[in-house]
């Protein structure tokens, strides 16, 4: 599993804001054909890290590589020319467009010349049906659909269709799963497959471990800006990754500290600072 | 009006063809503003005696309708791309007057005065584009802003110059002929400069691929961005080009009455928003088009004139007006529903 070649990857990563430090030496590496989970909390600093992979902030120090070679993005758009495509949790998509209008927004197909060349709608909800479909999407089958009336899972995978058709090589998937039911989320995950299955490379940020264990071959648990646990499918069970993402510390510690504080404290729950004192950093 | 779905031909009528036609259209943004349009033409033209279905009555609205409509269209425009313009209402009379201070006050030739007037409501346009762009502050408010300080500088800037807050203008018979005139002796030639707007308008909306820019702005402005569409160029266009409408309004006015008012325009504000709102455009943005847009002008037109020709209190006409647009939005509501739920394998059984 080990030798196929890495299309991103992080070296030493630092990123501050003013006095803020975010993330601290985050090193990564993406795979072709490999999903890369990335568990956390709320906080921990996923959505910076997404956002430095997908070019919007620039690391304080350290390196980004694509394909072993040094890269700096410009901005949102250079990291999207070289392949780079983040999905969002709604999909990122315009609920009462067309499917068709928005699978090419911004880069819509025309006809004609000059002046005159006219929005081809046609061959866009072609394109965009069929793009769909091939990933396993068949339900959908009129590009005139608006997007609003597509369940949630059917939107995360027109998002991820999208992104593949225009030729993304690294799809970044921020909590895809995280607003959808069990059988929506199934489709995501099979979606995730299918796009593993072609080459791409998948970042999946989540903190649902369940869909994480589902498709995952490499884990990153990520907690106040560091990676804490960086392992392999199968090299730990469910039970250990939920209590890595409750902050290295088991959910039995942490039970066995709240009921001894309520019994020395007449009650009263404990403070956050309380909690976090022994492992703050 | 011609448009790539309502026009495919059914070759054989057999039942659920004519259904998902018809489901097709039901779902259309302007399919409410269609039945609200038919349903009080039918109205006035029963309680209205024949006169409103005359060639005179139908004037009596058609010039009012062209009017709100230029105006009207790209409010229509902004209000898809989640902004509005409230300046209209400001530039209309101080393209008026720009025309007839240059041309009737000064003398200089009428085509000056009216690109003076055209470049006003320009300018206009393009300082609301750029606030809205540059700062984070609702179109609402920057459009108010920009309304009353056009409005004091014309009413300021007429005084001083021409001594009233009137200013007349002989347009030349060319002029007069192209933006003035009646035909037949009562159809507004403006009429006509409505229905080249409608072309345009509808080409840029509906055929060429800005108008997807505009819906996706509307629908999600950071997302448009995201995917390369030039949020702010297409923001500042769109405001231009209302301002440059409204001015163009302003000039055929005063074409047509040959005076030019400081106090002229300020109904343009909120009737044409209600016509794009009637016309099936969702307030907040990303739906709506320029069909629907052109039956809520004509149907606030038919409502607004067929009162007189009734034996109602012309008093009343508002009540008629605001109960019309309440009744409008919860349509449009309703067929909006149905277009995000319409899927073609239950589109069928409607």
């Amino acid at each position: 599993m080990n030798d196929k070649p890495a299309i991103l990857e992080l070296r030493n990563v630092n990123k501050s804001f003013g006095p803020i430090d975010v993330l601290h030496d985050i090193s990564l590496r993406v795979r072709v054909g490999e999903v890369l989970c990335l568990l956390g909390d709320n906080g921990a600093g996923k959505s910076t890290l997404i956002k430095t992979l997908a070019g919007v902030h620039k690391p304080t120090s350290g390196q980004i590589l694509m394909d072993d070679e040094p890269v700096t993005f410009t901005g949102p758009s250079d990291a999207q020319g070289r392949g780079i495509a983040t999905v969002h949790q709604f999909g990122g998509t315009f609920p009462l467009m067309s499917i068709g209008r928005s699978f090419f927004v911004g880069v819509e197909p025309t006809k004609g010349w000059g002046p005159f060349k006219i929005y081809d709608r046609k061959r866009a909800n072609e394109i965009a049906v069929k793009a769909v479909r091939d990933f396993g999407i068949t339900r959908i089958d009129d590009g005139d659909r608006l997007v609003g009336g597509l369940s949630g899972g059917e939107r995360q995978s027109l998002a991820i269709a999208r992104a593949v058709y225009f030729g993304a090589r690294v799809l970044i998937l921020d909590e895809p799963t995280a607003a959808l039911g069990v059988k929506q989320a199934s489709h995501v995950l099979r979606i995730v497959n299918e796009a593993k299955k072609r080459g791409l490379a998948v970042i999946f940020i989540t903190h649902q471990v369940m869909h994480a264990m589902a498709v995952g071959d490499h884990f990153a648990v990520l907690i106040r800006g560091a990676i804490a646990a960086d392992f392999r499918r199968g090299e730990k069970s469910r039970e250990e990754i939920t209590d890595l993402m409750a902050g290295g510390e088991t959910m039995a510690d942490l039970e066995a500290q709240v009921e001894g504080y309520l019994e020395t404290h007449e009650g009263h729950p404990p403070s956050l600072q309380v909690l976090e004192g022994p492992t703050a950093h | 009006m011609a448009h790539p779905v309502t026009t495919k031909s059914i070759p054989a009528p057999d039942r659920t063809q004519v259904g998902l036609a018809l489901g097709r259209l039901a779902r259309r943004p302007e399919s409410g503003s269609f039945l609200g349009m038919l349903a009080v033409l039918l109205f006035f033209g029963v309680f209205g005696g024949g006169n409103f279905l005359s060639a005179a009555g139908t004037a009596s609205w058609l010039n009012i309708a062209s009017e709100i409509g230029i105006i009207a269209l790209p409010i229509g425009l902004l209000m898809i791309a989640g902004e509005l313009d409230i300046s209209v209402g400001a530039v209309i009379p101080a393209a008026s007057l720009t025309a007839a201070i240059v041309s009737g006050h000064y003398g200089l030739p009428d085509w000056l005065g009216i690109a003076a007037a055209l470049g006003l409501g320009l300018a206009v346009g393009l300082i609301n584009g750029l606030f809205v762009t540059k700062t984070t502050i609702p179109s609402l408010i920057i459009t108010i802003g920009t309304m009353f300080g056009t409005m004091g500088l014309t009413l300021g800037l007429t005084v001083k110059i021409a001594g009233s807050t009137g200013v007349s203008l002989v347009p030349d018979p060319f002029i007069k002929a192209i933006l003035g005139d009646y035909l037949g002796g009562m159809f507004q030639v403006t009429i006509l400069w409505w229905v080249v707007f409608v072309i345009g308008l509808f080409w840029l909306l509906h055929v060429s691929p800005i108008g997807n820019w505009i819906y996706a702005l509307g629908g999600d402005k950071e997302s448009a961005r995201n995917v390369g569409i030039p949020t702010k160029r297409l923001t500042i266009g769109l405001f231009m080009l209302s301002g440059f409408s409204a001015a163009f309004v302003g000039v055929s006015e005063v074409m047509v009455y040959q005076s030019a008012q400081v106090l002229a325009g300020q109904s343009f504000i909120f009737n044409s928003i209600m016509c794009v709102v009637i016309g099936g455009v969702l307030l907040t943005g990303g739906f709506g088009s320029i069909v629907g847009i052109v039956f809520g002008t004509l149907t606030f037109s038919i409502v607004n004139q067929g009162i007189y020709f009734t034996s109602l209190d012309p008093n009343v006409g508002s009540v008629i007006i605001g109960a019309l647009l309440l009744i409008a939005v919860l349509t449009n509501d309703t067929f909006r529903q149905l277009a995000l739920n319409y899927s073609s394998k239950s589109g069928g059984q409607s």
